[in-house]
């Protein structure tokens, strides 16, 4: 059997697919964070928990409403960014004005009470969603077994980072998005009407992190608590990447992702700590991260 | 005309300092007050309740140093009281010979290690980027801890022995530990009231408002930074060790980031930037839990907690001190 450093290639390439498919999660929700932090100026604390809704949408969805996976990959990110930009229209625009810190206050509230609330009817143990028909299996590429549903999340990932990508740089709306990044006063004296932009763009980043939960509920158990270790993780990637740029999140998402599934390869005691510690190295080395641009 | 300049002018400063000398005298009094209400305590409320409202009322004051009076909102202290808590915990258990006061001396010395690690680190970035950097630091500690053997793991640190103060006092009386606990946090107060009052503080206070000004005066303000984040890490650790005296055990559930976010929503419910608020939110919060534990609501409290720090966030943003010292300006000024 072929051997890289000492490691078996199948082990090896199966936890770097472990790597990226969770480097592609990474990538999801720190660019639906960037996103939202792009123009509204807050670190949307409840990301990790709308994510979460996402997966127990789809769960849901499926138990009483009959709705299939392919169904609930285009519902639910409407259905949950929809219950984003209520949040946005009713909460977070009354504190809009004020310091940002408070936007990752209140939403770190709401965190609490969406995961509070479901860990209450739903208990903290982890439901199995189903793999729809079609992705079970796997294909023998001969060297590895690549399991089609790992396959199928890294392309519907980076298909949907992708098409993120062309909305924002391609778009006239996207346009309208960057030029509200830059200064949304002079956008709004031109006749552009930012707060409807505003409330769009925090329901396109909520939408993201609920295709990222559909997309995970048959990979990983259905649980109240499964955003929020998440997202701190999240939270690190983009400490690492900056949210300056679209491309700088999915390469440091995928990248976190890849050197996370390694560290579990070789040394397994730091694979729940790699990232943490690697926010540490850029810190010291580039700390305005690695594709930031603030000081 | 010149006349009656000169003595305005002469007698302003007298009056603003007449008016300067009363307010200290007032506020000399309600400290008084509150220190007699401390000591007497013990004999109207259950001790053990109080020494826990007063351990979380010392962590939140520290907290509150931090985001108050330097603006920075760090979303990891957590990790300092856990910190603390663990390794004054671990001391105690395997040193039988150790007084408490030296274990606690040397959990807070961890702590304070560690809050300088974790603030070289976080001062590098600002704003939201800093609250960001402190929660994944606290979250590595986290990791640590669940997988260290010296913290027990899941299990966590139990029958951590109380043992003698100096010695010679047994704290195993609840109220010996309570006089004990409530000394600590005196401490601990004073430490903050004095900072705040110096002109370090109000250096603090200048970064808070303008930082780019306070660095065109020519302060260096991440020294400033830095000691601040310190001196709260350690007074954390300080809190998270003298708890883990009272309880006799330390566990993961002080090194969980709920745990730095319940320290925030004390400080807010009390009042961000006011000395008396951190202990009124913590004495709240503490209740709460309290109430809700044995109530049929007692699997919500996490929601309940949630509600409350979106209405404080929405429209009660100075906290209950805050707001009463609003309303005593507005009406006796």
């Amino acid at each position: 059997m072929t051997m890289i450093f000492g490691v078996p290639m199948a082990v090896f390439m199966g936890q770097l697919t472990l790597g990226l498919v969770n480097g592609a999660f990474y990538a999801l929700l720190s660019l639906g964070l960037a996103v939202i932090f792009g123009l509204l100026k807050i670190v949307n604390f409840a990301h990790g928990a709308q994510y979460m809704l996402g997966a127990f949408a789809a769960l849901l969805g499926f138990r009483y409403l009959g709705i299939n996976y392919w169904l609930a990959l285009i519902l639910v990110p409407l259905v949950v960014g929809g219950c984003g930009m209520l949040m946005e229209r009713f909460l977070l625009r009354r504190i809009a004005h004020l310091d940002h810190l408070y936007g990752l206050l209140l939403t770190f509230g709401l965190a609490l009470i969406f995961e509070g609330t479901l860990i209450n009817l739903f208990g903290v143990s982890g439901a199995r969603y189903e793999t729809p028909a079609i992705l079970q299996g796997g294909l023998n590429l001969g060297f590895m077994f690549l399991p089609t549903y790992r396959a199928w999340v890294l392309v519907a990932a980076l298909a949907m980072c992708l098409f993120t990508w062309f909305m924002i740089e391609r778009t006239r709306l996207g346009a309208y998005l960057r030029a509200g990044t830059e200064n949304s006063q002079l956008m709004q004296a031109f006749g552009v009407n930012v707060p409807l932009l505003i409330t769009l763009t925090y329901g396109f980043g909520v939408g993201l992190a609920a295709f990222a939960g559909v997309l995970a509920a048959p990979l990983y158990p259905v649980s109240p608590t499964m955003g929020s270790s998440l997202l701190i993780v999240v939270f690190a990637v983009v400490v690492i990447g900056g949210m300056g740029s679209i491309l700088g999140a999915i390469l440091t998402g995928l990248g976190m992702g890849i050197i996370e599934g390694l560290t579990k390869v070789y040394y397994p005691e730091a694979s729940n700590t790699v990232i943490f510690l690697v926010m540490i190295l850029v810190l010291m080395l580039r700390p305005a991260g690695l594709f930031g641009k603030e000081a | 005309m010149t006349t009656t300049h000169t003595t305005s002018a002469t007698q302003l400063p007298s009056v603003v300092q007449e008016r300067q000398r009363r307010a200290k005298l007032r506020r000399n009094m309600f400290y008084l007050v509150l220190l007699a209400m401390g000591l007497v305590a013990p004999f109207v409320a259950y001790p053990v309740f109080l020494m826990k409202i007063l351990c979380f009322a010392l962590f939140a004051c520290a907290f509150n140093l931090l985001l108050g009076y330097a603006g920075l909102l760090s979303f990891g202290h957590a990790a300092f009281l856990a910190t603390g808590g663990y390794v004054t915990g671990y001391l105690l258990a395997s040193y039988p010979g150790l007084t408490p006061e030296l274990g606690i001396l040397a959990g807070t010395l961890m702590a304070t290690l560690l809050g300088v690690l974790f603030g070289v680190l976080s001062i590098r970035r600002q704003g939201i980027y800093f609250a960001m950097v402190t929660l994944a630091l606290a979250q590595l500690m986290f990791f640590v801890f669940v997988q260290s053997s010296f913290t027990g793991g899941e299990d966590g640190l139990h029958g951590v022995p109380r043992g003698h103060l100096f010695g010679v006092i047994d704290l195993s009386s609840n109220l010996a530990m309570y006089y004990f606990v409530f000394a600590v946090f005196v401490f601990g107060f004073a430490v903050i009231q004095r900072t705040v009052h110096s002109p370090f503080g109000q250096v603090l206070k200048a970064i808070r408002e303008n930082e780019p000004r306070a660095v065109s005066l020519g302060y260096n303000v991440d020294a400033y930074k830095l000691l601040a984040f310190v001196l709260s890490a350690a007074l954390a650790g300080l809190a998270g060790s003298t708890k883990t005296v009272v309880f006799q055990l330390a566990s993961l559930t002080d090194a969980h980031w709920h745990m730095s976010g319940e320290v925030i929503l004390m400080t807010l419910l009390g009042g961000v930037g006011t000395l008396l608020g951190p202990l009124m939110g913590a004495g709240l919060v503490v209740s709460l839990q309290h109430l809700l534990a044995q109530s049929p609501l007692g699997n919500w409290v996490s929601v309940i907690l949630g509600i409350i720090f979106v209405v404080c966030v929405l429209s009660f943003r100075s906290g209950i001190i805050g707001e009463l010292a609003k309303m005593y300006r507005k009406n006796f000024k």
